[in-house]
């Protein structure tokens, strides 16, 4: 079943396009990865889905009981978190604002939820400990659970593995893999070709060539065949 | 201590370590805030704008100041906070615009239209606060206390929410909270404070008390709720502290009230070092 329908979406701000002419379509229990160069456009396209900046043309549609804020974020690292003075269940915690409605604090199905999806990325004995501490595999971590909380149905992840170890890195990869498994729908941009190539099951490529199908009929593409070579070198 | 007592004993002695304490538990809410989201600076920014206003109202003859201060602060935040975000001419440039323009702009016209015979002694204590303890009247007390209760009612209210926009902006917009008003209301109390502590500290030395027990606090304290209250307490006792200390020793009180906020910001650093 689909849970998102992109047509004819034409991406950028004011004056600059970025990408023009996106049709594709996000199917529950996806995996799918977004790739291209760097400024192709790939982070406008996520934060366009998240209703963070309006498209300059086309639509977006979102199905299946899927809405907007159903939508489990996980952004890249701001400096202002470098040295946020924040427990891990706080941060956790936060990602469960769409819930709060009118009221003014956390209610008890909230916290449990922090406490469920701490438990499921490994990381219920940070619960106390300091955000700023912790190594950076344990903060995507931590942002991860708090993406989590926000959603039942579908992450997006803007590039969940940069600034990690190789070692790192596979954890993530994996933990992402499972969580797919498990039935939630992961949309993610990554510069990481070869590792997108083995765990996805959808290719968006966007930028100088456009192709999206799956990930056996991308490695067959031209653009696929090119970008995966330099990948691999 | 005989001292001490017989102050306490004249009523503009309580009202002033009241409205100190009220003023301290506010900045100091908010100041984490401030602090954490990189907006130090427009505390600042404002406080300067909140001297020119102030030069407006008393040249403009007003009995009371903080009905024409109170605005055109409020509006200079929101305007500062709206074209942060998009603007053209970037944040950081566009306050000190603001207030350097403003401080110019108040001393100009307090030299162009003085209202007493002493200018330099009013524009000093504009800027650095009284040199005496405060003299506040009964009608600016009630409103200290009316609008600092309403700040820590709104802290209250929002904390949560104020924690998710602090800590990551974009999240907090894509699951569907508020952001812009959010950061509206932000503003708003925060121009709301600086005025209020303008009369205790005075206009330059403002963003002390915003900013200094917040990071006092974050040397030590590892979440967010520990940090907000143990800022907010850690303010209350050194502003107690500066205004008592100024008594006996006749110091000026808003500088009196920032030596000991530095003073607390040196004993936590070496407390948090040691930690480590």
């Amino acid at each position: 079943m689909e849970q998102l329908i992109c047509k004819n979406l034409k991406l950028g701000y004011e004056n600059i396009t970025l990408a023009e002419d996106l049709s594709f379509s996000v199917e529950s229990g996806d995996y799918l990865c977004i790739v291209g160069e760097n400024g192709a456009g790939k982070s406008t396209l996520m934060r366009t889905i998240l209703r963070l900046q309006k498209p300059l043309g086309g639509t977006i549609e979102y199905t299946d009981g899927l809405t907007a804020s159903a939508i489990g974020y996980l952004p890249q690292q701001t400096i202002v978190q470098k040295d946020f003075p924040a427990s891990v269940y706080e941060v956790v915690l936060s990602g469960c604002q769409n819930s709060l409605g009118r009221h003014i604090f956390y209610n008890k199905a909230a916290k449990e939820r922090a406490h469920k999806n701490m438990e499921r990325l490994g990381i219920e004995d940070l619960e106390k400990w300091c955000y700023r501490d912790l190594s950076g595999g344990q903060q995507q971590r931590v942002l991860l659970a708090r993406a989590l909380c926000a959603t039942e149905k579908m992450l997006l992840l803007d590039e969940p593995v940069a600034g990690l170890d190789p070692l790192v890195t596979n954890e993530m990869y994996e933990l992402i893999s499972k969580l797919n498994k498990e039935g939630i729908t992961i949309i993610m941009i990554s510069h990481d070709i070869v590792s997108s190539v083995k765990y996805a099951k959808h290719i968006l490529h966007i930028g100088n060539a456009f192709f999206f199908g799956t990930v056996e009929d991308y490695k067959n593409s031209d653009a696929g065949s090119a970008y995966l070579e330099g990948g691999m070198n | 201590m005989d001292t001490l007592i017989e102050a306490l004993s004249y009523p503009f002695v309580r009202y002033a370590l009241i409205v100190g304490v009220l003023v301290a538990l506010c900045s100091s809410l908010l100041g984490v805030i401030l602090v954490l989201k990189r907006f130090s600076y427009i505390g600042d920014g404002l406080s300067h704008v909140a001297f020119g206003a102030m030069a407006i109202a008393a040249v403009v003859g007003l009995t009371d100041q903080m009905m024409l201060t109170l605005p055109i602060t409020i509006v200079c935040a929101i305007l500062l906070l709206w074209t942060g975000q998009n603007a053209k001419i970037k944040g950081d440039a566009a306050i000190a615009m603001i207030s350097v323009g403003a401080l110019a702009f108040g001393y100009l016209l307090m030299n162009l239209f003085p209202t007493s015979s002493n200018i330099s002694g009013d524009v000093c204590s504009s800027l650095f606060g009284s040199t005496k303890i405060l003299t506040l009247t009964k009608s600016e007390v009630i409103l200290s206390i009316v609008l600092s209760v309403v700040v820590v009612i709104l802290f209250v209210i929002f904390y949560n929410r104020f924690f998710a926009v602090t800590f990551d902006e974009s999240f907090a917009k894509a699951v569907g909270t508020k952001t812009r008003l959010l950061n509206l209301l932000i503003a708003t109390v925060i121009a709301v404070i600086i005025v209020l502590a303008m009369n205790l500290v005075g206009s330059l030395l403002v963003s002390a008390l915003v900013i200094f027990p917040a990071l006092s606090a974050m040397r030590i304290f590892k979440s967010f709720k520990s940090v907000t209250i143990f800022s907010a307490i850690l303010s209350v006792i050194c502003a107690l502290t500066g205004i008592i200390i100024s008594i006996p020793f006749d110091t000026p009180v808003g500088s009196t009230i920032v030596i000991t906020d530095i003073v607390a910001f040196a004993v936590c650093w070496v407390i948090g070092a040691v930690r480590k």
